[in-house]
């Protein structure tokens, strides 16, 4: 089987180590690897904010990097969801944007879907996490389970947390349009995370937004993408 | 009512910055209304009767004018009288006419949100008609002179310190009365102007097309006194509250109730049929007013008439995480939160709603809520396109989304951009940008390395 990696361009310049852990991941699952070079970013932020003429030419761009791969997996639900969803949308009546959204997953997605894998390994044993549901992939690709069933499954403790399922406030260009509304929202959402060792979730944006909201309230805790804790639940 | 939907960006960092309590007491009390509905959700297939509620009303909706006509009809033959307003020039000449008519000189007014819209009580006022809204949080935002903040519990943004002060200062109750004695105040006054109001006033929240039936959700059991205590009732009901067959509000009443509180079903549930008949009580004249103000337009706007389902229970406000922070007054318009975002743009025209359709993260939670499946973020997006469209994005949006997009067409600029946030001076677009961001935030810290050269090391 072979996967072509959408690293995503926030994964690529702020979680570089998230597309170490998928590819040496997917490897050691038996999967193929192609990261195809001139990819750069799904353009989910232009769609949001309306200029749906400059996410559609990225749209374009990037079907037709990825037109011939048997699967796209992204370390990322909400860059998923845009592929997956949004092309259709954005593209009506292409036949490539609609064969691509079908070929689209997110990492923990993949894992238990179509690679039928639930065990990693047991490399976190006792780790004690906090899971933010990031709202795309929560509720647009419905992918609620299966990062909690990987983790849990490696030994992962995870917390209970309140706002677990809470939109964080980052939405993109909300949180510079917006930007005490934004900032409002982390801390809320701040304010219920549980005394954990590492806080993740499948979204860079999310994952950026809360560690730097964090470390101005002088609140210190590791936050990592679910790529990287999924690759040390298999290396331990 | 004056819409200021254009301030809103202003206006919700002010709220922040100057009214902290609201976040806190909006933030209890949506979370509290959203878990009362996730539970009321929960005991029934809520899916399947959402979608079923979603196809009631889109065939309402895309039969609309038969319905109009037939409910028309049928309050005519139940000695209602029906009237047609385009927008509030028509339903306040309607209204003076009646005020004229019967020498009115107090009315008591149920909660409505359509009578906001319109304007009601001021246009009474300018007739020298004394109004007393009737439900508890509309009578307490009344005396502060202020509109609802949230669609169902107008005074949701209010603490109880700030009520007792309210009332210290109206009715000289002491400051520190407890919530009981602050109802018993409320309770005697209004039960006075119940007595000698000559005129009722209502909304509605369904009205039966097969039967003419005006159907009243509420909880507080005094809706009953506008309807039936004065002499004449009008009822203003928006022409999209229809509701096709009497046996559709089996479903659309606990539907709304779960959705909007949690509740199963409304304390309180009036159906009311025309005035009062030979040997009965009750009003001797009812009035229907039926109030069209944007809504045929945007019936027409293929691309935004889902909204038109709309049920008016907030429960859209109550799971949205943005109007959480600020409660609705500085969306600027009656209706605020996500239903807001998309319906204001509708009613006052994009040009004057512009910044509300970006008042969301596009998390979804609303649509997840919404009884009748309004998809607002898809209306949202819709939108907020069009605001493009119409050039009504910011020049320093436009710069950067456009330097955003030329950098990641090209490998080679994606490239140097990815070197130039390792140290390189950025492009000037992006730069207020990142301003905004890292205030709040602190500075961005890249991988040492980007994921695109690390790549190289891996390929061996």
């Amino acid at each position: 089987m072979r996967v072509a990696l959408f690293i995503t361009c926030l994964a690529d310049q702020f979680y570089a180590e998230a597309g170490v852990a998928t590819v040496r991941l997917l490897r050691a699952l038996g999967v193929e690897v192609d990261f195809p070079q001139e990819q750069t970013c799904c353009g989910q932020p232009a769609f949001n904010a309306g200029h749906w003429k400059e996410a559609r030419s990225l749209a374009r761009r990037t079907l037709g990097i990825f037109q011939d791969a048997e699967y796209v997996v992204l370390p990322s639900g909400s860059c998923a969801s845009m592929v997956k969803n949004h092309y259709p949308e954005l593209l009506p009546g292409d036949g490539e944007a609609l064969g691509l959204s079908e070929k689209v997953y997110e990492l923990s997605q993949f894992l238990v879907r179509v690679l039928g894998v639930s065990q990693l390994g047991k490399g976190l044993s006792g780790k004690r996490i906090a899971y933010h549901h990031g709202c795309h992939a929560l509720r647009e690709l419905g992918v609620r389970e299966e990062p909690l069933l990987l983790l849990e499954n490696a030994g992962a403790e995870i917390l209970p947390w309140e706002a677990a399922e809470e939109c964080c406030g980052f939405g993109g260009l909300f949180s510079v349009k917006l930007p005490e509304v934004s900032l409002a929202m982390a801390d809320r959402k701040l304010s219920t995370l549980p005394e954990a060792e590492v806080l993740t979730s499948t979204d860079a944006g999310c994952l950026l937004h809360l560690s730097g909201r964090m470390g101005k309230g002088g609140r210190n805790m590791r936050v990592v993408p679910l790529a990287t804790l999924l690759w040390e639940a298999y290396a331990g | 009512m004056q819409a200021k939907a254009k301030l809103y960006p202003k206006e919700a960092a002010r709220l922040l910055r100057e009214k902290p309590g609201v976040r806190e007491a909006v933030t209890g009390a949506t979370l509290h209304f959203e878990e009362g509905r996730k539970k009321a959700y929960g005991e029934m297939d809520a899916e399947a009767l959402r979608e079923r509620a979603k196809r009631v009303k889109d065939h309402l909706l895309t039969h609309l004018d038969q319905y109009l006509e037939l409910a028309e009809k049928r309050l005519r033959e139940k000695g209602v009288q029906v009237h047609w307003a385009e927008g509030p020039e028509e339903a306040h000449r309607t209204l003076r006419e009646i005020v004229a008519r019967h020498g009115v000189k107090r009315a008591v007014k149920a909660k409505s949100m359509l009578t906001e819209e319109l304007g009601v009580n001021p246009l009474l006022e300018s007739l020298g008609v004394e109004v007393f809204e009737t439900d508890l949080g509309e009578y307490l935002i009344q005396l502060l002179g202020e509109p609802p903040s949230h669609i169902v519990g107008p005074a949701i943004h209010l603490s109880l310190p700030e009520i007792q002060r309210l009332f210290h200062g109206r009715f000289g109750t002491p400051l520190d009365a407890s919530p009981e004695a602050l109802a018993a105040v409320a309770r005697k006054v209004l039960r006075e102007a119940f007595l000698t109001a000559e005129l009722g006033i209502s909304g509605a929240n369904f009205l039966v097309a097969e039967t003419g039936t005006l159907a009243l959700m509420e909880n507080e059991g005094n809706i009953r006194l506008s309807t039936s205590l004065p002499k004449v009732h009008v009822a203003f009901v928006g022409i999209e509250k229809l509701l096709p067959r009497l046996a559709d509000l089996a479903l659309f009443l606990p539907l709304t109730a779960r959705a909007a509180t949690g509740q199963r079903l409304s304390t309180y549930v009036s159906l009311i049929q025309g005035p009062a008949k030979e040997g009965e009580e009750g009003p001797e004249e009812v009035h229907v007013v039926l109030v069209d103000h944007g809504r045929t337009t945007l019936l027409h706007d293929l691309e935004a008439w889902e909204v038109l389902r709309c049920l008016r229970c907030g429960a859209c406000l109550n799971a949205c995480p943005v109007y959480r922070q600020t409660g609705g007054h500085p969306y600027g318009y009656v209706y605020s939160g996500p239903i807001g975002a998309v319906l204001d743009p509708g009613l006052l025209g994009l040009e004057e709603a512009y910044p509300l359709p970006y008042a969301s993260t596009l998390c979804g939670a609303c649509y997840e809520a919404c009884p009748v499946k309004i998809p607002i973020p898809k209306l949202l997006l819709t939108w907020r396109k069009r605001a493009v469209e119409r050039g009504l994005a910011p020049t320093w949006e436009r710069g950067a989304i456009q330097a955003f997009a030329k950098v990641m067409e090209s490998p080679t600029l994606y490239r140097l951009f990815s070197k130039a946030l390792r140290g390189l001076p950025l492009p000037q677009d992006l730069l207020p940008l990142l301003r905004a961001w890292t205030e709040g935030r602190g500075p961005l810290k890249p991988s040492p390395k980007p994921f695109h050269l690390l790549w190289q090391e891996l390929k061996e």
